[in-house]
């Protein structure tokens, strides 16, 4: 069949026959072609961006590129004094952030609550931090919802994150009763291991970042005091790696170095929850599956489009027959027409990916209730559609043209059933 | 060149079946100018196309050049058809978005010419019709005679054995009638063959030779002097 008379032959017809047809159909099918490969590539790309915004928040918002943890069966990292000093040996670190870590409970209207009504108190984690190191290293001023950012020297003030709160809360979770009436300037009561802290609300922490928006922040010395603390054992480090350094070699020097006996040590993408990563693989089969459904309508409709076009040119094909022109040279000629719809719509659409959205949506990240959604479309992964689409359109303009070419030619030049 | 044994053609439909051929015999020798005549239903245009090849007969035998035909497969036919023959249709049959000069060089491309000689032939082809400065026309932008003679240009291009034309006069007007037979005329003085399906009386007295068909069979077969022009004779 593909012989390289009946390739040159069909190719000559389809070169023609594509010249020479009408603009706004041409048009129609490589915009229905663009639209198949969007949906190929976007549907898959934004599922698994929202994943993948959430992964990079944390990042951004929380972890940096490793961090370091109390071990299970610690409070604190041991040695932090030490670990940190060995880290600014580091040529990888570009910054670093300590974190002081309890759980406590936060109670709103204490002060006018009856004594047999029951406390509006929620738990939360409390976060102890250097305010201008961790604004410098997560940007944590930048999430304010309401009020304003801590200050070094600010005594029984703290932060809130807006899941603690009522009015910022959506629906029930469980272990979780969101504060009423609290808004900055609110005292609120933290209860931690039995101390309690009479405190007033700064402001408002207003991240998509569990981690951040469902925790209380305050100045670190303070936390310590009422932890009673004296040593300086922290229990987090976070740390931003210097670019192009590699967060699993870095995990892997630190690992060699034996602080991996006083701390965990993670990459970012090593502390977020296995679900996370569960729900991201589910997702991209859900696009899959969504582009797989787009990939049966553009085949469906590349064969109409073919199928129409050959059975009203049949008798056009019965006379090529007539001629002599082989079949073979003309079902090749309808395929080359299908490559050509499917190569225009594929190179249009990797333009309007690669040129518009995945820039436009980088800069302007889809506002998802849990995430900053991002677009992604890996190069490797655009070309398997990219071939997909091509191989589902050559066979979509190959069934129709042999259909109508194996009828018999005489039927075909008359126009007989 | 061409020898027609008995050959039948019915169709079926359902339990009826209806033989539009019913056993011709029938020589034609190289360079004949034959024209097949007969009333409407007489099954001139069913000969035609078996001996033509385009059509599977329903018993006989035809061979051509000494050849077979009717124990050929379909991709024999198509090569041989390709090769032997070419065919002018009532309607022209040109392929819409192809300019005169690619409907012309097709086949020939399909020959295994390159497209630099298959143009090359083309150009001669639509000279010798006198189409030679409209090579670049589609065929919507050429007139019904027009056409015709592309399609005769496509006919010839290739230098066929036999040349065979259904009705190619009967969507033309008188004039480019006469320049088709005219054109039918002077490629017989070079020898072609032409076999021609016509029930124009007028036309078929350019052939040498006319077969009358009825009813499915030969009713007459006789030769005559062509007539020389297409004033002579014609009312």
């Amino acid at each position: 069949m593909f012989s390289l008379l009946n390739i040159r032959v069909g190719f000559y017809l389809a070169l023609r026959q594509l010249k020479r047809a009408s603009l706004w159909t041409t048009g129609l099918i490589v915009f229905v072609m663009l639209l198949t490969f969007l949906n190929l590539v976007v549907v898959t790309g934004i599922l698994v961006g929202l994943i993948e915004g959430i992964n990079e928040s944390y990042r951004t918002q929380y972890t940096g590129d490793v961090i370091l943890s109390s071990l299970a069966t610690k409070n604190y990292i041991e040695d932090t004094p030490s670990v940190i000093a060995f880290l600014k040996t580091l040529p990888q670190v570009a910054q670093m952030t300590n974190r002081y870590q309890t759980s406590g409970t936060i109670e709103a209207n204490y002060w006018n609550r009856t004594s047999n009504e029951k406390p509006n108190a929620t738990g939360a984690q409390v976060v102890g931090i250097n305010p201008t190191s961790e604004d410098a290293f997560i940007g944590l001023s930048s999430h304010m919802l309401e009020g304003s950012y801590l200050s070094d020297d600010d005594y029984d003030q703290v932060l809130v994150g807006k899941y603690l709160l009522a009015k910022y809360a959506f629906g029930e979770q469980p272990g979780l009763t969101p504060l009423k009436n609290v808004e900055p300037g609110s005292k609120v009561r933290l209860t931690i291991n039995g101390a309690v802290r009479d405190v007033t609300v700064k402001g408002v922490v207003g991240s998509k970042i569990d981690l951040l928006a469902a925790s209380v922040f305050m100045p670190a010395g303070e936390l310590r005091t009422i932890m009673e603390r004296t040593d300086q054992n922290v229990g987090q480090i976070a740390i931003r790696l210097v670019p192009g350094a590699d967060p699993d070699a870095f995990k892997q020097l630190l690992l060699d170095s034996g602080i991996g006996e006083k701390a965990k040590v993670q990459t970012f993408e090593d502390s977020i929850p296995n679900g996370v990563e569960d729900i991201k693989t589910t997702f991209a089969m859900l696009g899959n599956g969504f582009s797989s459904i787009g990939l049966v309508v553009a085949a469906i409709t590349i064969f109409i489009v073919i199928f129409i076009n050959a059975i009203t040119r049949r008798k056009f094909i019965g006379i090529l027959k007539g001629i002599g022109i082989s079949g073979s040279a003309i079902e090749i000629s309808y395929i080359f027409q299908s490559l050509f719809y499917a190569i225009i719509g594929s190179a249009i659409g990797l333009v309007v990916l690669y040129g518009v959205l995945v820039p436009a949506v980088a800069a302007h990240p889809i506002d998802f209730p849990f995430s900053d959604g991002i677009l992604v479309a890996p190069i490797d992964g655009t070309m398997i559609r990219i071939l997909l689409l091509v191989l589902t359109t050559i066979v979509a303009g190959y069934l129709p043209s042999r259909m109508i070419v194996r009828r018999n030619t005489l039927d075909s030049i008359l126009g007989r059933n | 060149m061409i020898d027609v044994k008995n050959l039948v053609r019915s169709f079926k439909d359902g339990p009826i079946e209806t033989r539009v051929l019913k056993g011709i015999d029938l020589s034609i020798g190289n360079g004949e100018f034959i024209a097949i005549m007969g009333r409407s239903g007489a099954g001139k245009s069913t000969f035609l196309y078996q001996i033509s090849l385009l059509d599977e007969p329903t018993s006989g035998e035809i061979h051509i050049n000494g050849k077979e035909t009717h124990l050929m497969s379909e991709r024999e036919k198509m090569l041989f058809r390709l090769a032997e023959f070419g065919y002018v249709f009532q309607d022209y049959a040109l392929l819409p978005e192809l300019t005169a000069l690619e409907n012309v060089a097709l086949p020939l491309l399909m020959q295994g010419l390159s497209r630099a000689a298959a143009e090359e032939k083309a150009v001669v082809a639509l000279t010798r019709v006198g189409l030679g400065k409209r090579l670049k026309n589609l065929p919507s932008q050429l007139s019904g005679g027009e056409q015709q003679r592309v399609s005769i240009s496509r006919a010839i291009a290739h230098a066929p054995d036999i040349l065979f034309a259904d009705e190619p006069t009967a969507n033309l007007d008188k004039e480019s009638s006469a320049t088709v037979m005219q054109i039918f005329k002077e490629l017989h003085e070079s020898g072609q063959t032409i076999i021609m399906v016509t029930h124009e009386e007028e036309f078929s007295k350019f052939a040498e030779r006319v077969v009358k068909l009825d009813d499915g069979k030969i009713i007459s077969d006789e030769r005559q002097a062509p007539q020389l022009s297409f004033a002579q004779g014609v009312s």
